[in-house]
């Protein structure tokens, strides 16, 4: 059946918002085709993170690298990483996002001029059904065949040539780990564009046929597979092993956890060292003013606070993009299964916990040995947080029992990649990649946060002269709200904290290192030790307790508002959590003080 | 006498041809795309801890389901093939 693509896609979107010298190209394919790959080597560290406006779903924006660009026809590309799918069918919310993306229809992004499909070639028949719906929505297309070194070596061939004729567009043979074969991709980026030309394509609701149709196109090219990979089936013997498999994959979770914070330790050392040092010099050289206290007291000691702890972050990131890229990850999750939503999707994606829990159990829990120098107390905490955290989710959709974790009710379907060996290129781009978020949220976010609340921590003044700080604006509101958490072992100082963490949690750090900077007690990036004099050891298992359970991110708030269609569920959804945290929190106050 | 059987039913190393699966259409057509197509061959390979979710390998690659998906999976096995996963 001929299938016009107006017919079930829709119309162009939006007027164009680039000049036309610019152009706008979206990279689709599979899950672990090597979109990102392909990204990060055609656009180098000229890229940003977003999420669209109301999804969790992140896309990535960057520019073509210029020394590519031919000053002919086009100006600049902008291109677009869009997420792993595998038809434009709309069933997950990533093939919704790739969908209204091609159709011209999320907000804020126009219709890209052109696609470049990426699909790998070492399993070409599956690979090209995608395809299919891309060619449909009448985009300028050029279809990429990834991983050509693995076909190669692998003993598979194909006609290119062929293919593309068969397409009606254009096609290359690419290696996105290296470049091999890009000039073809920079042609075609420069080169007038046209879409598709019109064949016939099988009727794209229909997988059976589908499937039939992608396995005609690679047959008339030629396309011999490659033989299978032994590696993989030799590596998941031992990494599925029924005794084996889960002995490694608790090694490696708590081997994970424990090394961020011990390795990590001489590095935050240095930064700690960097940030109070300049922070000193500043004192010293700048003149006496208001100007010179907010600098030190207030910058410093709340967004310095915060930076110390990037490397910790950075291994965090670099041990996840170890363990994805390897491959492993997959099996872990197999391993885990059930929890593995929870237990490994925040692993997965870039969720806002992990990094959170690393943050605040390195500023508050004291660095001690539990099981010799193996397993410490902040590995423990970690473990148990993560553990809570999943347990709160659950009981939280149990109880809810609405839409908002619908994904809990469609079937564990998980794809398992063949094992690799990560590349140190592209573990080295995410880690530039997080580090610049994390620095990116300390110079915006955090910042205002330690300049406002420094300021409230100086008013109001008297005869000229800043009140004590307990008589000052956020002191009294910080009193205020102490008789709520006390009970939970936390003074007045973390009650600010707690209400700054409202615009992102980890503002309690920056907001803790401001207080202590303009009480004058911390040196600057030494938080720990200024906090223990006011946190008993019970008070913070119980601030790491209510940080588990207590205030959902903003997207997770927008994302329950979308699905359920108003405000009620995600208003109801944040009391229970901040009850419950308050609950565990109390109870875990208790059960510390009463252990110690 | 060869006889129908749920592809959860299958040990490790065993080989079918899925036959129906009996799923809402969405969840079908979903692993429909990810290679689990009537008529094609299954072959069955490892697991998690306790046999599931178990992995199948489906027209070149590799996918885990859980058995509650699984066993919505009616197949015809092949007999007569050894059964070696390596
Ligand atoms: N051998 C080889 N490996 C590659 C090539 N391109 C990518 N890879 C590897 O394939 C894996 C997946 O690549 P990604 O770029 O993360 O794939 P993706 O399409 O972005 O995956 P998702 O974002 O999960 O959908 C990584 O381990 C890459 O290092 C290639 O051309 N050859
Ligand atoms: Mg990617």
């Amino acid at each position: 059946m001929k299938l016009s693509s107006a017919e079930c896609h829709t119309p162009a979107g939006p007027p164009r918002a680039f000049s036309p010298r610019t152009r706008l190209v979206a990279i689709v394919g599979p899950p672990n085709a090597g979109k990102s790959t392909l990204f990060n080597r055609l656009t180098g560290l000229h890229q940003k993170v977003a999420n669209y406006p109301g999804v969790t779903v992140e896309h990535r924006m960057g520019r073509l690298k210029a020394r590519y660009i031919d000053t002919g026809i086009v100006h600049h590309v902008e291109l677009v990483d869009l997420p792993g799918i595998y038809s434009l069918n709309a069933r997950s919310e990533d093939e919704r996002v790739t969908r209204d993306v091609l159709a011209g229809l999320m907000p804020g992004v126009p219709r890209p001029d052109a696609v470049l499909l990426i699909l790998d070639s070492t399993n070409l028949g599956r690979q090209l059904m995608l395809a299919a719906p891309v060619l449909a929505t009448e985009l300028p297309t050029m279809v990429l065949l990834n991983m050509s070194d693995d076909l190669a070596r692998r003993g598979g061939v194909l006609n290119v040539p062929e293919l593309s004729k068969k397409l009606g567009a254009p096609v290359a043979l690419v290696t996105a780990s290296t470049g091999k074969g890009f000039d073809e991709i920079y042609d075609f980026l420069n080169a007038q564009l046209a879409p598709p030309r019109p064949i016939q394509l099988p009727i794209l609701q229909d997988v059976p046929k589908t499937r039939k149709w992608a396995a005609q196109m690679s047959l008339a090219s030629g396309y011999v597979a490659p033989a299978p990979t032994k590696w993989t089936r030799r590596l998941d013997k031992i990494f599925l092993h029924p005794v084996a498999g889960p002995v490694i994959f608790l090694t490696v979770v708590l081997a994970l956890f424990q090394s961020i914070f011990t390795l990590a330790k001489p590095l935050m050392d240095g930064i700690a060292a960097l940030v109070s040092g300049s922070g000193d010099l500043l004192k010293a050289v700048l003149p006496e003013s208001v100007f010179r206290d907010l600098l030190v007291e207030g910058v410093w000691g709340g967004v310095g606070t915060v930076i110390t702890f990037l490397p910790q972050i950075l291994l965090l990131f670099l041990f996840i993009g170890f363990l994805e890229d390897s491959g492993y990850l997959a099996r872990a999750a197999l391993i885990a299964d059930r929890m593995a939503t929870i237990l490994i999707a925040p692993l997965m994606t870039c969720s806002a916990r992990l990094p959170i829990y690393v943050l605040i159990i390195a500023a508050f829990i004291p660095d001690k040995h539990v099981i010799g120098p193996l397993l410490g107390m902040r590995a423990i905490a970690m473990l148990s947080l993560y553990i809570l955290g999943f347990l709160a989710a659950v009981a939280t959709a149990r109880l809810l029992k609405s839409s908002i974790l619908r994904s809990e009710r469609t079937p564990f379907v998980l794809e398992m990649p063949p094992y690799r060996w990560p590349k140190p290129s592209q573990l080295a781009m995410r880690l530039i990649d997080r580090g610049k978020v994390f620095l990116h949220r300390a110079g915006t976010l955090i910042l205002t946060v330690a300049v406002v609340l420094w300021i409230l921590l100086h008013v109001p003044t008297h005869n000229g002269k800043a009140p004590e700080i307990e008589h000052s604006i956020a002191g009294q509101v910080g009193h205020f709200i102490e008789p709520a958490i006390k009970p939970i072992g936390l003074d007045w100082k973390f009650g600010i904290g707690l209400i700054s963490s409202l615009a992102a949690r980890e503002t309690i750090v920056g907001t803790l290192g401001t207080i202590y900077g303009t009480e004058g007690k911390e040196t600057n990036g030494k938080l720990q030790e200024a906090v223990r004099k006011d946190l008993s050891p019970a008070g913070a298992a119980a601030l790491l307790i209510f940080f588990a359970f207590a205030l959902q991110c903003m997207s997770t708030i927008a994302v329950v508002r979308r699905e359920t269609g108003g405000w009620k569920w995600p208003a109801i959804q944040f009391s229970y959590m901040l009850v419950l945290a308050y609950v565990g929190a109390f109870a875990a106050y208790h059960v510390v003080t009463w252990l110690s | 006498m060869i006889s129908k059987c749920k592809l959860s039913d299958l040990p490790a190393g065993a080989e079918a041809i899925l036959e129906a699966i009996e799923l809402p259409e969405e969840e079908a057509r979903h692993l429909m795309i990810l290679g689990f197509l009537p008529g094609h061959r299954i072959e069955v390979g490892l697991s998690a801890p306790g046999g599931d979710p178990r992995v199948y390998r489906v027209d070149g690659s590799e996918v885990a389901l859980r058995r509650e998906t699984a066993k919505h999976l009616e197949t015809m096995p092949l007999v007569g093939r050894v059964l070696e996963t390596e």
